[in-house]
This record gives C-alpha cells, sequence and structure tokens, in this order.
C-alpha cells in the first residue's frame, strides 16, 4: 500500500515536471515571435513524441537489455527513433500549419537542430531507463544471493548441531549389552539415560539458543553415561552461579567441548581425571570454562584440538561473526577451553 | 587350554567378553588390562595366544601395542571404530568385532579362529593382518617403541633423522637414540613427505633438522644437521632434497 502511494506522488512529480517542460519550450518559441496556438501544438507534439518513445523503450528494454558493452545499441535505437518523431512531427506540424509561411520556414530551417536536440533528450531518457532497469536486476540478483547465503548458514549450523559421535554411541550400547547380563536394573537406567539424551539432541534442532540451565541439564545426561562407560576413572566438577542459569547460549554446543575434553584427558593418562566446568557472568558475557588435565610429555604428538573444537568455532562464528570467543590454553599440565557467550 | 588376554580401556566393556567367554570352556583368561602399558607387561608375561583388543585406549592405540611385541599372538579387535575394518577383512586372518557384537558374533569369531589355530597358520595371519593394517594411508604424528621395560611416545617433531639397522631403524632425537622392528620404507611412507625425505637408502631425514648442503667430492653431497651429525646424500636423495626445498 505505502509503495503504491509512494509510486503515485512519483508519476505526480514527472507529470508537473513534463508540463513545466511544454511549457518552457512553448514559451521559447512565443517569444520567437510566433503565436500561442503554435507555440503550444509544437511543444506538445514534440513532447508527446519523445514520451511515446520513451514508453516504447521502457516496454523494450523490460524484454531486453543490452549488456554494458552493447550500450552502442542503445545509442543505435535512439536514432532511429529520433529519425521517427522528427518525421512524424514535421509530417503533423505541416498538415496543421500548411497555411502559415512563416512558421513553415522556421521549421524547415530548424529541423537539424530539433533533431539533435530530440535525439539528446532520447539518450537521456533512454540511458535513464536502462540504468533503472539494471539497478532493478542488480537488486533481486543481490537479494537471491543474500537467500542463498542465508540458506546455506542455516544448512550448515544445522549440520554443526547435529554432530553426534557415533563412536559414543556404539560404545555406549556396548556398556548397556555388557549391563544387561549383569545388572538389568543399570541397563534400564542407561538405555533412558541415553534415550533422554538423544531426544534432546533431536528436539533441539528446532531452535538455536536455549537457558544455559536447560543445557546443563543435557550435559548432565550426557555425562552419567560416559561415567558408565568409564567407571572411576572420569570425574566431573561444575561450579556454576545461580545468576547464570537463565543466561543463553547456543543450544548444544557445550557437549562437544566436554567431549573434547574428555577425550583429550582420559586418553592421555591411565589414572582419574578430572573435568572441571566453571561458570561464571562476566559483564555482558557467560563465560564457560572446560579444563582437562593432560600429560606435558607427550601431549606434542596429540597436536590440534580436534574436530569437536573447530566446528564449535565456526558455530560461534556464524552465529555472532565472531572468531575471539573460544580460546584455549595449557597452564601446567592443565588444558583450558573458554567460551565466551555475548547476551543480547 | 588357550589362553587368553582382554585388553580395553571400558570396564564394561571387558565384562561383557568375560561374560561372553563363559560358555567357551576350552579358553581360559589370564587377565584384563585396562590400557596398553598394562596390555604389554601382561603380554610378556603370560605370552598368549589370543588378544581381544580394542583400538582407542589410553596413552598408546592398540596398533601401537602390537608394534611394540615382537611376535604378535592372534588378535580379534573389538571396537566401535569401523576405519579399519575394511582392512581387517582384506586380511582374513583374525575377525574384527563392531561394538556392540552379539554372542553369536563373538561365538563365529572364535571357531573361526579355533579352525585356523588348528592348522597352525595363526601366528602367520596375525602378521598378515598387522601387515594389512600399518597406517599407510593416514599420516604418523607420534611413535612408539620400547626401551628396556619402558614404553617411549616420541613425537615425530622430534626426531631428527633414523637410520636403517639390518632388521631394524635406529630414531635419532637430539638427544636419545632409540631402536624400533621397522623398514625404512614404512616410515618413508607414514611420515609426512613435507617434513621427512628419503636422503639414502640408509637414511631419512627432518628437513627442518638440515643446517646446510655441503659438496663433498664431485657430484657427492651430505647434509649437515643443527647436531652436527653429517649424513650422505644418494643422487636420488638429493634431486629429492632440491625437489621438496625448491631449489
Amino acid at each position: 500500500m505505502a509503495a503504491k502511494k509512494k509510486s503515485y506522488s512519483v508519476i505526480i512529480i514527472y507529470s508537473i515536471a513534463a508540463l513545466c517542460w511544454i511549457a518552457l519550450h512553448a514559451y521559447i518559441l512565443y517569444s520567437f515571435g510566433f503565436n500561442w496556438q503554435i507555440a503550444v501544438v509544437d511543444s506538445k507534439l514534440n513532447n508527446v513524441l519523445i514520451g511515446i518513445a520513451a514508453y516504447i523503450m521502457f516496454n523494450t528494454l523490460r524484454f531486453y537489455q543490452p549488456s554494458q558493452k552493447n550500450l552502442v545499441y542503445l545509442f543505435e535505437w535512439s536514432i532511429i527513433l529520433s529519425v521517427a518523431i522528427i518525421f512524424i512531427f514535421r509530417w503533423i506540424m505541416r498538415w496543421i500549419f500548411i497555411s502559415n509561411d512563416e512558421y513553415m520556414q522556421f521549421l524547415q530551417h530548424t529541423i537539424l537542430l530539433r533533431f539533435a536536440f530530440v535525439l539528446l533528450m532520447v539518450s537521456c531518457v533512454n540511458l535513464l531507463i536502462w540504468l533503472w532497469y539494471n539497478f532493478k536486476t542488480q537488486k533481486k540478483s543481490d537479494a537471491r544471493k543474500t537467500e542463498a547465503e542465508k540458506l546455506a548458514r542455516e544448512a550448515e549450523l544445522f549440520n554443526l548441531r547435529q554432530q553426534l559421535q557415533p563412536h559414543f554411541l556404539f560404545n555406549s550400547l556396548n556398556s548397556i549389552s555388557a549391563l544387561a547380563g549383569s545388572q538389568p536394573e543399570q541397563a534400564r537406567k542407561m538405555i533412558q539415560q541415553l534415550s533422554d539424551f538423544l531426544r534432546g539432541t533431536l528436539k533441539k534442532d528446532e531452535q538455536q539458543f536455549s537457558t544455559l540451565e536447560k543445557e546443563l541439564l543435557h550435559l548432565g545426561l550426557y555425562l552419567e553415561i560416559e561415567k558408565v562407560r568409564f567407571g572411576h576413572r572420569l570425574k566431573t566438577e561444575i561450579i556454576t552461579d545461580e545468576q547464570t542459569n537463565k543466561m543463553q547460549l547456543p543450544s548444544l554446543l557445550l557437549q562437544p567441548i566436554v567431549e573434547n575434553a574428555i577425550k583429550f584427558g582420559l586418553y592421555d593418562s591411565v589414572g582419574e581425571v578430572l573435568i572441571r566446568i566453571k561458570i561464571s557472568a562476566e559483564e555482558n558475557y557467560l563465560k564457560i570454562e572446560i579444563q582437562n588435565p593432560f600429560d606435558t610429555v607427550t601431549v606434542t604428538a596429540q597436536k590440534g584440538t580436534g574436530f569437536g573444537l573447530s566446528s564449535v568455532q565456526r558455530r560461534l562464528f556464524l552465529l555472532f561473526s565472531r572468531n575471539d570467543l573460544l580460546k584455549t590454553e595449557s597452564i601446567e599440565n592443565i588444558f583450558s577451553t573458554t567460551i565466551k557467550i555475548p547476551q543480547l | 587350554m588357550i589362553r587368553c588376554l582382554i585388553i580395553d580401556d571400558e570396564p564394561l566393556a571387558r565384562s561383557l567378553v568375560k561374560e561372553y567367554l563363559q560358555s567357551h570352556k576350552n579358553i581360559e583368561l589370564l587377565q584384563e588390562c585396562g590400557d596398553g602399558f598394562e596390555g604389554l607387561k601382561a603380554i610378556q608375561q603370560h605370552q598368549p595366544d589370543l588378544i581381544f583388543l580394542d583400538i582407542q585406549m589410553p596413552k598408546i592405540t592398540g596398533f601401537e601395542l602390537l608394534e611394540l611385541i615382537e611376535e604378535p599372538p592372534a588378535i580379534i579387535f573389538t571396537t566401535a571404530f569401523d576405519e579399519y575394518a575394511m582392512k581387517a577383512f582384506e586380511a582374513h586372518a583374525i575377525d574384527y568385532l563392531l561394538k556392540p557384537f552379539s554372542k553369536e558374533r563373538f561365538d563365529k569369531a572364535i571357531s573361526k579362529w579355533i579352525s585356523q589355530h588348528e592348522n597352525s597358520s595363526s601366528k602367520k595371519g596375525a602378521e598378515e593382518l598387522m601387515k594389512n593394517l600399518s597406517p599407510q594411508h593416514e599420516e604418523q604424528n607420534r611413535v612408539v617403541v620400547k626401551t628396556g621395560n619402558q614404553i617411549r611416545i616420541i613425537p615425530v617433531t622430534e626426531i631428527c633423522y633414523i637410520e636403517a639397522c639390518d632388521d631394524y631403524v635406529k630414531i635419532h632425537t637430539a638427544s636419545e637414540v632409540f631402536m624400533k622392528k621397522k623398514t625404512m620404507s614404512f616410515f618413508e611412507n607414514s611420515l609426512n613427505e613435507k617434513d621427512f625425505v628419503r636422503a639414502h637408502r640408509s637414511y631419512i631425514i627432518q628437513l627442518s633438522q638440515i643446517t646446510r648442503i655441503e659438496l663433498m667430492e664431485k657430484e657427492s653431497y651430505s647434509a649437515l644437521l643443527k647436531s652436527g651429525v653429517k649424513i650422505p646424500l644418494s643422487k636420488t636423495g638429493y634431486s629429492k632434497m632440491k625437489e621438496v626445498l625448491g631449489i
């Protein structure tokens, strides 16, 4: 509705401008000593013909727009149209004012000048129409591009969220298989936990953000399962602050980081491993630090932080356009991964 | 009586194999091990006939453990990783159980092995399996060696050069030398070719260790390493070196 209103006002402004132009044209002729009737008819006819030419071009260019290299076509069309305009103009004016010798002579003398002038006008109008169309196509393709980028980004985010390590799943199922023989009650409990965990993973695909409280609940399920798998070797400690409970973070972001810490910690040591998760609010950020011990001697061999962290990094970048939200550091034999989530 | 070991870092995974073994009265379980170090000790102590071996374990992997054993016994892999499965099956030697596996599948693996064992080709089979499983397709970033009773994990970045020595190779780091029963071509294939160059029939050099290349006699070159050691370059070694260094 608003767009339509706007286009109406544009049409009114252009119409007024055209009328002024016709009036000016007529006034010039009048000042040459012709009477008003001749001046107005001459001006009107001339400009109406230019208007028709513009209308023809407007419709032609809708279907075919020469590329920048072929702009010479535009000029050729302008010449053809201008010749046609002058020809028709002269023919009609002769037909009306054949008896007015003075005007006929004037027409004859100024015909070349008129042609040059019409050509200039038509060329300018054509060029403007062409630019307008070009601008419109450009805008359309830009919109398409943004749309495509948005879709690709969403698909990538979806994939990054979906990442569940199949090894985790198969090893957990193997543990359940072992429990089913000796401790059926425990097996049933673990199936329940695994189901809840998987359901949480699937459900959260729909939304991008979730509260820390919910995420910690989900992470708890994961840690319970891992503790059954690794037995007494895996110890965890979560230090959290009441005020962070309702803070927002991307859903399912924590689990891959903790998984990475567990893998890194457990496969680098034969003893007990403590995974520590510290959560705090810091200005406008939710800060989560995940620590695992490692062996300083063999760590160079385990270079890199693995796929887990690079996908977290990528996700944070896609969501916040920032690369500084994930940091890792090693102090003595403790490896820490810190993420900072901006609170919007 | 068949004597066996279970090596797996997950207690429940071990107990499952143990449970499945109960119906096999002819198999005696000697010990359960939670990691590769313990496993190696147990292998040396008991000399078992058969091992149920996990791949992903603390400190050293199942494959790395096998590299440390002179004559590996028969192996049945039990793992959730299926990346190596194809290669193991191609070897037709012993089985590869993907977790979680059923009792039937487990029994099939045992009977398959017993029939091979009776034909006394199992040891050969194990070696064959190892050969096929050599991680030629993936780049190695560490080497596991045994010195006396100790297991050492050497990051490849610390290797200066590798020297051939009969059936063994000598791995030289800045301060130590380690022996390992492997071939030169094994290392040539598994180490990153951007960092390591086979400079000579008997030498592989880490490029970052080279300080300069000298002309010894006519058309004979040698590389001087940071540690001061001079290593001769063969003709093909020299041209390979020129290619990677871009000179």
